[in-house]
């Protein structure tokens, strides 16, 4: 069991837990993910790393709550623990000095571009960070962002905070006014990352994005979160999460990431298990 | 005088195929008492078995079957034991008519005797008795198990009988590796294996599960910062192979491994009691011939699709999967398409699967593997309406940890460069079972595993005279 040291919640939804898992949190690194099972009947569910502390072993995770999982998790509170907590997986972020690097975050994707931009500012780079949420409500972490990044940009769809736009809109204004970036590096929903990507790719700006497929094992087992990537079948598991934004098939990604929306609904509504004593369920 | 041989096995009692068929309860009941004493009758005792020589771990089949024919059951599981430590698990999947039964002297002219039956029967007997485990005094040597799949739990049992400390390390949740996630409930109940890992923790291995080594440890820190003797590899064949087809990532196209996976492992046919969903179809096509693909069939139609097809591009005679389990398969429902190939997975708008594009084959000349190579009948191809397609032709070597360890000798396939011992290109590092051979069988990888353990413990040993 691996035990919640902390809970914030840090929008509606939102929610950041310090998880104590030395061992992860001694091999972490920027851009991995780890796959958390809440309870003895809980599906296995992937979360970037948006933090570590290898001295107090803790590793960070922030997610919104989306489907059944994610709700459940976010019922634990600090002091409760985690059935399974498993990484660090995924190859990690490529740092190295690029010269001029941004960083996109669309909203809980905040939390995995944070560690990373952090690194590519360790590393020289200057960092323009451009962080956007659809509105004032849901906007975490500036604070955190404004020291990982050498210059942060926010904007709100609604204009409820700082500016009225989308990232892409603020990254297209960024580009125009200060040139072309050496790299850019987009981390939210779908389809935030294939605009960034396709604006991006106008200008001909190498853009990574990190994608969070649905999974099962992540050890590249199963085969769940496969992505075409210039025509050939990668698994983000392995072989990923962050893939050249100019060659993911977003649309397969958007139409995969969907494949379970019926049986969310059912596990929302949550009724028997169907089998009627049948012996289906083999406890 | 001549002895009189029945001619055929005894009969195994079954669960009746149109129940089964929709529970997830185990298909082969297994022998009474009455009838495993009355098969083990069968037995010759011949002077030179041969039956021995088709097991890859040499099991003493004549000497455990004559124990059986005369009701000493405990002592027939130890004889099982000294060399097969997962009798109950082996006596169940172990294709066993091309291993011992095959060279079975009373098959030549009648069925041969039910080695597996009995076997199954011998390790049920036991499993649920008190074993006395006889381990060797301890030598001080650790001994770390990457992977906890058939390889692994045999290297650890022998490797802590001979009185070495063992650790074993499993990526998932659940120690077991492919008898836990692979192979489902009805055909090898999970209490079973279960059973077999308390053993090896009762004789002082440690299981860390959650523990994907060449992420968390890399093999040089399991030496030098965990000090590790030894290092045993059994990380398995657990990578999908797919077949590269137009489609092939539409919603609704499964690799067997998740498949199984999400029904075995985690128990998706009680959804939403367990959280896990899995798409169940209508119409299922399963993609191959062997053993997984029998096992990703009748699990669909366990969790109620209405058709389940085996798409499988040779004939009924070449199908690599156990007798057994294609009998099994059959008599439940699941319909066979022979000589078909698929070529292309048709989606709709959302990205849903709707059906199979297949042509029909025909056997030509027989291939590099001596079998006839089926050939495309031009012009025959057809749809096939699926809404849920399973891909069950094999897998590869996981590349997790040999991605993070450039310094060990893998082939182009990715395999383990292993010696006939299991000595890899690493020092201190062995390695056996399907990551070196490629996906074969739970026996096969178990003889690596024990033959693996046979040379670490002559490795340590040699280390102290230095």
């Amino acid at each position: 069991m691996y035990k919640i040291v902390a809970k914030k919640t840090l929008a509606p939804a939102i929610h950041e837990y310090d998880i104590l898992a030395p061992k992860v949190a001694k091999k972490a690194k920027a851009g991995q993910f780890i796959i958390v099972r809440v309870d003895e009947n809980g599906e296995r569910i992937p979360l970037t790393i948006a933090d570590f502390n290898r001295e107090a072993g803790t590793v960070t995770i922030v997610f919104a709550e989306a489907g059944y999982s994610t709700k459940k998790l976010a019922q634990l509170n600090a002091g409760d623990a985690i059935q399974d907590f498993v990484g660090p997986l995924g190859v990690p972020s490529h740092i190295e000095k690029f010269g001029k690097v941004v960083m996109v975050a669309g909203g809980v994707g905040v939390a995995p571009v944070f560690p990373i931009a952090r690194e590519m500012k360790a590393a020289g780079n200057q960092v323009l960070g451009i962080m956007g949420a659809r509105n004032k409500e849901l906007i975490f972490w500036e604070d955190k962002m404004k020291e990982a990044c050498s210059e942060l940009l926010v904007t709100t769809d609604d204009g409820s905070y700082v500016r009225k736009g989308f990232v892409t809109d603020v990254l297209r204004e960024s580009i125009e006014q200060d040139g072309k970036p050496d790299l850019v590096m987009a981390i939210g929903p779908l389809p935030m990352m294939r605009a960034v990507a396709n604006l991006t790719k106008e200008y001909g700006i190498k853009t990574m994005v990190s994608l969070n497929s649905i999974m099962v094992d992540g050890t590249g087992m199963c085969g769940a979160c496969r992505v075409t990537v210039g025509g050939e079948t990668k698994f983000v598991c392995v072989d990923g999460p962050e893939f050249d934004g100019h060659l993911v098939d977003f649309e397969e990604q958007l139409m995969r990431s969907r494949q379970y929306k019926t049986e969310e609904q059912l596990a929302l509504n949550r009724g028997g298990c169907g089998c009627g004593g049948g012996g289906k369920c083999h406890g | 005088m001549a002895k009189q041989i029945i001619p055929k096995k005894h009969a195994m009692p079954h669960q009746d195929p149109q129940v089964r068929a929709k529970n997830f309860s185990e298909v082969a009941l297994g022998y009474t008492e009455e009838l495993a004493v009355a098969e083990a009758g069968r037995c010759l005792n011949c002077k030179k078995p041969l039956c021995k020589q088709g097991c890859p771990v040499s099991v003493d089949i004549p000497e455990f079957i004559a124990l059986v024919k005369e009701r000493k059951f405990d002592e027939a599981a130890k004889v099982i034991k000294r060399t097969n430590a997962l009798p109950a698990v082996c006596g169940r999947v172990c294709p066993q008519e091309n291993q011992c039964e095959k060279f079975c002297i009373v098959g030549k002219k009648n069925e041969p005797v039910a080695i597996g039956r009995l076997e199954r029967f011998v390790g049920d007997y036991i499993i649920n008795k008190e074993e006395v485990i006889e381990k060797a005094e301890p030598t001080g040597y650790k001994v770390a198990i990457v992977g906890s799949g058939p390889a692994g739990l045999a290297c650890a049992a022998d490797l802590a009988r001979l009185g070495h400390s063992v650790t074993m390390y499993e990526a998932l949740h659940t120690p077991g590796g492919v008898l836990m996630y692979g192979i489902p409930e009805f055909r090898l109940p999970k209490a079973i294996v279960q059973k077999e890992i308390d053993n090896l923790k009762k004789m002082g291995v440690e299981i860390e599960t959650n523990a994907i080594i060449g992420q968390i440890a890399s093999l040089d820190e399991l030496f030098k910062e965990e000090g590790f003797d030894a290092v045993f590899l059994g990380t398995g064949a657990g990578t999908p192979y797919f077949m590269n087809l137009p489609g092939e990532n539409l919603n609704g196209v499964y690799s067997a491994n998740e498949f199984l996976t999400r029904s075995n492992l985690m128990k998706a046919y009680c959804f939403p009691e367990f959280d896990t969903p899995i798409k169940i179809g209508k119409k299922v096509a399963v993609l191959g011939g062997g053993n997984v693909a029998m096992d990703a069939a009748r699990t669909a139609l366990r969790l109620g699709a209405e058709e389940v097809y085996i798409v499988y591009r040779r004939s009924r005679a070449e199908l690599p999967a156990r007798l057994e389990e294609v009998e099994h398969a059959e008599e439940e429902g699941v319909k066979f398409l022979f000589l078909t190939n698929p070529t292309k997975y048709l989606g709709n708008d959302e990205g849903w699967l709707t059906g199979l594009e297949c042509i029909k084959m025909e056997l030509g000349e027989p291939d590099a593997s001596g079998r006839r190579k089926p050939v495309p009948i031009e012009g025959s191809e057809f749809v096939l309406p699926v809404d849920v397609a399973i891909v069950a032709i094999g897998q590869g070597p996981n590349p997790l940890l040999t991605k993070t360890t450039p310094d060990l000798e893998t082939n182009k396939r990715g395999n383990i460069v292993a010696d006939e011992l299991g000595k890899t290109s690493k020092e201190g590092v062995y390695a056996g079972g399907d990551v070196v051979t490629g996906a074969a069988t739970v026996i096969k990888a178990m003889g690596a595993g024990r033959t693996a353990a046979k040379s670490i413990h002559e490795y340590l040993m040699s280390k102290s005279q230095v």
